[in-house]
């Protein structure tokens, strides 16, 4: 049965139909045209669709959309600053060279959000396990890493001087 | 799309259990995290789901005024990490529960679903046994206590009834306060992963430091469900730490468990589990009560 879902994507209010079976990953996708968040395994494991949900990482394929109601959802479109720039954590992923095929990137960038938003200066092992909930066929994680550690330094270093 | 036959958000745990009386087919989905698998799978398509998602009574962790720490049902799994009550009275669970999956998985996996699924594995039922933990139900008869060693009847089995919701996890202070607590999940890689063995000790020792009072050792894994080795807790009360107190602790509790031979692990690997985590997470309880394990 369809539903009429209102929720905050990107900062901005949406109403839209959904079916009730509907996974967050597919009225993202489908409904919304935000084609950052990528469906990989469709089970949880993969991590390639997570997005926030009112500020946490979740696994919008294993997320039904009507869950959404009320709740403030954010996608990798929603870092653009006004101007279109890249956000800090995207600029780091690509000084890291932290992205080759770009499938798992989105996720990992949304997860590092939610780290990097928590203010803590997290070490380099503490970050691999932050990041544990991804698969990256890609890289082999270290530039990955590389990116993590320097976008938290960054950030911690910022918030120090002010 | 989900294959799902019928829907039903509950606003409330009255309104959850009305639905479940009038669907003898519909099951409870709460984070979601097994529940939206299995639908996936194949094992529960066409499955009619009554949704406890986002009921506000059913989130939260309080202490009430004489120490008793009540777990509500829909807790996230990082949200009980991450609770300064828990972090006080029972920093074990917090880190069980920390083990589970990833971090996307630990910020909708529920305590409750964790419980609920019957599944000896579940990474929080170790230290809920250790921590003798009682269970709300409600259902339209009302409102009954079940103690968790009652609750599991076999693997995946509770006594959970159909149309009953598990409200609440309630762990009395008596059962937490001045004990040194441990879990270790074995498995084969860090994340992402069912544990392979569990273990949860806890040890309560005596005022000098120098014996243990009370010894709680549970595994999951190591049986068809969560279990306590009651006898080697019962030879351990009273006696000295030694390095041949845990040689006997870890001898005893391979004698009481069942573990059996799945694709994970033999069941000879299991028992070998058994022993040295047991001595490792008794250890390290004791070093968490205060006391020495190098005597």
């Amino acid at each position: 049965m369809y539903k009429t879902l209102t929720m905050t994507v990107n900062g901005s209010e949406v109403s839209i139909p959904v079916d009730e079976r509907e996974s967050l990953a597919d009225s993202l996708r489908n409904r919304l045209g935000l084609t950052s968040v990528k469906k990989g395994c469709e089970v949880g494991e993969c991590g390639a669709c997570t997005v926030l949900v009112d500020g946490e990482a979740i696994d919008s394929c294993i997320y039904l959309s009507l869950w959404a109601e009320g709740r403030r959802v954010m996608t990798v479109e929603g870092l653009k600053s006004p101007t279109g720039e890249l956000s800090p954590i995207q600029q780091a992923f690509i000084d890291e060279a932290a992205t080759q095929c770009g499938f798992c990137t989105p996720g990992i960038i949304m997860s590092a959000v939610e780290i990097v938003g928590t203010g803590k200066r997290y070490t380099r092992e503490e970050l691999r396990r932050l990041i544990s909930g991804h698969l990256c066929r890609c890289t082999g994680y270290e530039s990955i890493l590389n990116a993590m550690v320097r976008i938290v330094e960054e950030t911690c270093d910022r918030n120090a001087k002010e | 799309m989900y294959d799902i036959e019928t829907y039903y958000q509950a606003v409330s745990i009255e309104d959850a259990v009305r639905a479940l009386n009038e669907d003898e087919r519909a099951i409870v989905i709460s984070g979601g995290s097994d529940v939206l698998i299995q639908c996936r799978e194949g094992r529960l398509a066409g499955c009619s789901l009554v949704s406890i998602h986002g009921i506000e009574e059913l989130m939260g962790i309080s202490e009430t005024p004489d120490g008793e720490v009540i777990i509500r049902a829909a807790t996230v799994f990082s949200h009980i990490t991450k609770s300064p009550i828990i972090q006080r009275t029972m920093p074990m669970l917090g880190y069980a529960v920390d083990q589970v999956g990833g971090p996307q998985i630990r910020n909708i996996g529920t305590i409750g679903g964790n419980v609920c699924n019957g599944v000896t594995s579940a990474d929080s039922a170790s230290s809920l046994w250790a921590l003798n933990a009682t269970l709300e139900l409600v259902s339209r008869e009302g409102t009954r206590r079940v103690l968790i060693r009652e609750f599991y009847t076999g693997a995946g089995k509770t006594v959970r009834k159909h149309d009953e919701i598990l409200t609440a996890i309630h762990i009395a202070k008596k059962d937490y306060i001045d004990f040194g607590g441990c879990y270790i999940k074995y498995g084969k890689r860090d994340a992402m992963e069912i544990a392979t063995l569990g273990c949860a000790a806890m040890v309560k020792l005596t005022p000098d430091k120098t014996a243990v009072e009370e010894l709680r050792l549970a595994y999951g894994v190591a049986a068809p469900t969560p279990m306590r080795c009651v006898n080697t807790e019962a030879m351990a009360q009273g006696a000295p730490i030694h390095a041949e107190l845990f040689e006997r602790i870890a001898a005893s509790a391979a004698g009481e468990v069942k573990p059996r031979t799945s694709w994970r692990a033999s069941k000879e690997f299991r028992l070998q589990l058994v022993s040295e985590l047991g001595k490792r997470a008794v250890k390290q309880a004791i070093i968490n009560a205060g006391g020495k394990t190098d005597v």
